[in-house]
């Protein structure tokens, strides 16, 4: 089991928490503008990444605050996590945030 | 009875405390301190059991877990399947007997106790032989928080089953010291009976340990069988030590064969030897101790058969010494006897390993095997460690360290003690400079001078006489042969994961503890080329088998899941309630009087509520508080509806979509105040909702001033429902202290709220209804719950006021075709499905769910619509579930794949109606409406015709009484 390190309580066991998708898919500014083709992109489709994926997670049974999150598909490992509204961190080549 | 085997002493076994036991039957003596296997060969008896698809005898062919063969089924002092005779201890009152692959689950109820702890360390060491006692040690005079934990029942390793010299004196002495000194250290953790199972990410290990399953029946009942050690270390340090591994020849399975190591074990730790006259096949110098050893203690060793053309020096001189001949360049190629090996045949082996001397049959009752030693990487593996094929040592090795994970002693590949030793030390050693910790180093004790090692040789087979290998065993557990493995590879497998699978080996209790890398070996062997090329199977935890009793600790029963009660459980239970598990909420569903069934007490809880007066404790309910200046934006792009034009003092019914535009979830939301809203949620959707809201305030609409807090459990919620009613509520609350509350139409208008007080106990109001009639919900501090259904029942008394449960709930509000969210709806359903567009606001320019309503799906006029169903018989009452379907002409059913229309998704009998009737999501169902369709019901066509899901008072007439 992970650890996962919330940025408000610090790492907690992965069983705290809860998966909310990929990250970064605002909510569309006119949603009434939008076709019917770009607005199920919004409602339904996402990424698939191997590798580096910035997703979303919820401390749900810790402080239930939301947090974004930079996970390595493959390894799973977490190599940054960040509150919402923060952009997506750069991260040096081995992986951790800089 | 005599234990012939028995050497005169040595050994752990605690010669004065005899235990009695009963093996297959016979009823036998062993030793405190014996395994099963090892109070068994004491008596001379190897044969455990039969092989499971062959039914060969089998018999104890290694001393530990590593042992493919000797499973048991303990009967007494609790049926436990599945068990090795070589890791069983020894109790009085044991009763087991040997079973073929498969055992017996118990019949009854395990009461025995599981539980599981939460261990943090610093340094997890894993395993107290050598190289885990002197990390431990390391790490606990460096003042680290240590957890040393090792599967056997008392510390050593294999220096348990040596006759080793450590610091000049008997290696167990050291043992007995280093043990003293940790469990004297205040930040150490030392578990013996402990097996680590699984490692896992960041630093996260499970162990479980046997506390009192050497007991016997004397166990304590107050003390758990066994606990689940869940470990979270900083580093680990993994000695696990090795395991020896045997050669593949003909008819190997034999009882009387065992690993050489093994024999050792059963010598020096529990004075046992393994047999009277042995002959000893090798590939590595490491079977010349056993055989050695075992003729000091009064073993014949008829012959030491070394597969090398050069004995190593030292050993040949001791064994001419003591008159053992050495065969050189030679193998057993197969074995005599029926349920006891008689004769070991031996042959010479020419070039590249074929036979090239007729077998010669060499007498014997013990015929010991050591193919080389795969270190432990089970754990280091688990933890997606890589290894690779060190051909000197004739083993697959991890390639290095992890992150926070480092392997170290026989796991890594040491041959000699010494090694172990000062790896042990140097593992910690780095693990603690690492962690910032200072390191007091601990010297390395000293060891007798090692013989001069010479390599080893790899053989994995040796070929049969005539070439059959339908009897050269690779996994004994499973009768898996070289010819099995011969089919696979002919059937065109490669892989060792795919031949693991078409030929089962590696599969069983031991998950090829000693078969695994030989079938590497054999692959690589008939294909050509190295182990390396072909790699081993993927090493996945558990270690060793756990019982899901184990697992499930304390978590079974009562304590699997959390029961919910509202403050009111006592009057329910007292009332003889009927329950019904909503979520993990206990609701009365119905509370039948003497003679009652569900139907006819729901008939009668029905009638109560339409025709007098009824109540139901929905407290249940979820409750949100929403405070904040934005708490009305917030709402108001959550909901469909507006609600921040609500007033205060009023209440609205919402519905809550999800972003697809299907229906998430209902309620009423009353405005407290400017600035906060009380929202209701359904039962279920209590917590969903709350998080679903937090969701997209913390995620999307961050500037929204608006705070969230569940006070479901704060607030007690009792519909009192029913056209008298109007009189409960009066009775009650008309005189209130905190003001007499007017309760007329005209005051107290329906969707409106009022807040009073009951001696003092505030209470809140609201005109909402669920059922169509004249209602009010009645909401007080869960405190003081009681005292006001209590004053409620009461005061209802003249009227027959009757509590209802959920199942009349869910009739009363069917007959208003009210829909109940995730019964009605299944996460495909919209607003305007429902039939209720008019929830949907249009004057908003966005809210969650608004854009999907217009897409194109969305729009088609034959999605599913809810409606009501009335059985024209009159007397069915569909089960929910039911499809609907059309008749084609001629009144037949249309041929099959049948359409489905829908299904049922309510139907109960009604009072009011009085006959049966039903919900359904129908396709188009709206424009159906007075058509007949037809419901399938056990084999009959029940026609029914479709109606408005609203059954009674559509006006709408009833509500205010």
């Amino acid at each position: 089991m992970q650890m996962i390190r919330c940025p408000w309580c610090g790492p907690r066991e992965e069983v705290e928490f809860h998966y909310g998708g990929q990250a970064h898919v605002p909510y569309p500014a006119e949603p009434a503008a939008l076709s019917d083709e770009e607005w199920a992109h919004y409602v339904f489709f996402r990424d698939n990444t191997r590798g580096v994926f910035a997703e979303r997670w919820a401390h749900s049974a810790g402080c239930r605050r939301w947090f974004n999150a930079l996970r390595d598909t493959v390894s799973y490992r977490f190599l940054a996590v960040y509150r919402p509204g923060d952009a997506r961190p750069a991260l040096d080549q081995a992986g951790a945030s800089s | 009875m005599t234990a012939p085997f028995r050497t005169a002493s040595g050994g752990r076994v605690e010669r004065s405390a005899p235990v009695s036991f009963t093996f297959g039957g016979t009823a036998y003596e062993g030793l405190r301190g014996d395994t099963l296997a090892s109070a068994l060969l004491a008596h001379g008896v190897h044969q455990v059991t039969t092989s499971i698809k062959l039914g060969r005898p089998r018999g104890v062919g290694a001393a530990w877990a590593e042992d493919p063969s000797s499973l048991v089924q303990v009967e007494e002092p609790f049926p436990d399947p599945m068990q090795l005779a070589t890791t069983t201890e020894v109790f009085d009152g044991l009763v087991a007997h040997g079973v073929p692959g498969q055992g017996r689950l118990a019949d009854i109820g395990d009461s025995a106790r599981y539980d599981s702890r939460h261990l943090h360390v610093d340094l997890l060491v894993v395993g107290a032989g050598p190289t885990g006692l002197q990390a431990a040690l390391t790490a606990a005079r460096s003042g680290a928080r240590v957890a040393l934990v090792d599967e056997q029942s008392e510390a050593g390793g294999s220096l348990l089953g040596t006759a080793d010299l450590v610091d000049g004196r008997p290696a167990l002495e050291w043992v007995g010291d280093a043990a003293a000194e940790l469990a004297a250290a205040p930040e150490v953790v030392h578990l013996q009976r402990t097996t680590v199972f699984g490692v896992y990410d960041d630093g996260f290990a499970l162990a479980v340990e046997r506390r009192t399953d050497h007991l016997g029946g004397a166990a304590p009942r107050e003390v758990s069988r066994q606990r689940v050690w869940r470990v979270r270390a900083r580093r680990t340090v993994v000695a696990t030590g090795a395991h020896e591994r045997p050669v593949v020849f003909t008819d190997n399975d034999r009882p009387g064969t065992m690993l050489a190591g093994s024999a050792r074990t059963f010598l020096h730790r529990y004075g046992v030897l393994a047999g009277s006259r042995a002959v000893v096949l090798t590939t590595n110098d490491s079977a010349y101790r056993a055989a050695v050893e075992l003729s000091d203690a009064g073993v014949e060793v008829a012959a030491v058969v070394d597969t090398r053309a050069q004995a190593p020096a030292h050993w040949a001189a001791e064994c001419a010494g003591r008159g053992i001949e050495v065969r050189t360049g030679s193998a057993v190629v197969g074995t005599r006897g029926t349920e006891r090996v008689t004769h070991a045949r031996v042959a010479a082996r020419g070039a590249g390993g074929v036979l090239a001397s007729a077998p010669e049959d060499v007498a014997c009752d013990l015929l010991l095997v050591s193919g080389g030693w795969n270190p432990a990487v089970h754990l280091y593996s688990q933890a997606r460690g890589k290894l690779a094929f060190d051909t000197s040592l004739g083993a697959f090795l991890p390639t290095g360290r992890l992150d926070d994970l480092l392997v170290a002693g026989a796991a890594a590949g040491a041959q000699e003690l010494a090694t172990c030793l000062r790896q042990g030390g140097a593992a910690a050693a780095t693990a603690l400079v690492e962690l910032g910790l200072d390191v007091v180093p601990v010297p390395v004790p000293s060891t007798p001078p090692a013989p001069p090692a010479t390599a080893p040789d790899l053989v994995w087979t040796v070929p049969d006489v005539d070439g059959d290998t339908s009897r050269q065993f690779v996994d004994l557990q499973r009768d898996a042969t070289v010819a099995d493995v011969q089919r696979a590879l002919g059937a065109g497998l490669r892989s060792p994961e795919h031949v693991k699978r078409y030929t089962t080996i590696g599969t069983a209790h031991d998950q090829g503890k000693t078969s695994g890398v030989v079938t590497s070996g054999i692959i690589a062997e008939l294909l050509g080329g190295g182990p390396d090329d072909v790699g081993t199977t993927t090493f996945r935890p558990p270690y060793t088998p756990v019982a899901f009793a184990t697992l499930a600790g304390r978590d079974r029963g009562q304590l699997f899941d959390p029961v919910r009660t509202t403050a009111l459980h006592d009057w329910h239970v007292q009332a003889g309630a009927v329950w019904e598990d909503v979520g993990q909420w206990k609701r009365p569903r119905y509370y039948p009087l003497a003679g009652e069934d569900l139907e006819t007490a729901v008939l009668r809880e029905c009638a109560a509520a339409r025709t007098s007066v009824g109540i139901l404790d929905g407290s249940t309910l979820g409750k949100i508080d929403v405070q904040g200046p934005d708490a009305g934006e917030l709402l108001d792009r959550l909901y469909t509806n507006l609600m921040s034009s609500l007033a205060v003092g009023k209440v609205r019914y919402g519905v809550m979509c999800g972003a697809d535009g299907m229906v998430l979830d209902d309620g009423t939301v009353l405005r407290v105040a400017e600035d906060r809203f009380l929202v209701m949620t359904t039962t279920g959707g209590a917590a969903k909702v709350l998080d679903w809201m937090e969701e997209w305030h913390q995620t999307e609409w961050p500037e929204l001033r608006v705070h969230l807090a569940s006070v479901t459990e704060q607030w007690s919620a009792f519909p009192v429902v029913g056209p008298r009613s109007r009189d409960v509520i009066g009775a009650v609350f008309g005189g209130a202290d905190g003001g007499a509350v007017d309760v007329s139409n005209e005051a107290f208008g329906f969707m409106t709220w009022q807040d009073t007080e009951l001696d003092g106990v505030p209470v809140r109001l609201a005109r909402i209804s669920f059922s169509g009639e004249l209602a009010w919900e009645v909401h007080v501090s869960s405190w003081h719950a009681v005292a006001v259904w209590e004053r409620l029942v009461e005061a209802g008394r003249p009227y027959g006021i009757t509590p209802y449960g959920t199942e009349t709930m869910h009739v009363l509000r069917a007959e208003k075709g009210y829909p109940i969210i995730g019964q009605d709806t299944d996460g495909t359903v919209t607003p305007q499905d429902l039939g209720m567009a008019w929830v949907v606001s249009k004057k908003k320019p966005d809210f969650v769910g608004k854009r999907s309503f217009a897409r194109a799906d969305n729009l088609r006029e034959d999605r599913k619509h809810l409606v009501g169903l009335l059985p024209v018989d009159r007397a069915t009452v569909l089960p929910e579930g039911s499809q609907v379907v059309e008749l084609a002409e001629g009144g037949e059913l249309p041929p099959p794949p049948v359409p489905m229309l829908g299904h049922v998704t309510s139907s109960y009998r009604s009072a009011h109606l009085e006959r049966p009737f039903a919900l359904a999501l129908v396709e188009g169902g709206r424009a159906r409406a007075g058509q007949l369709v037809h419901v399938p019901v056990k084999g009959r066509l029940v026609a029914v015709e479709v109606t408005g899901p609203v059954l009674v008072d559509p006006e709408g007439a009833r509500r205010d009484g």
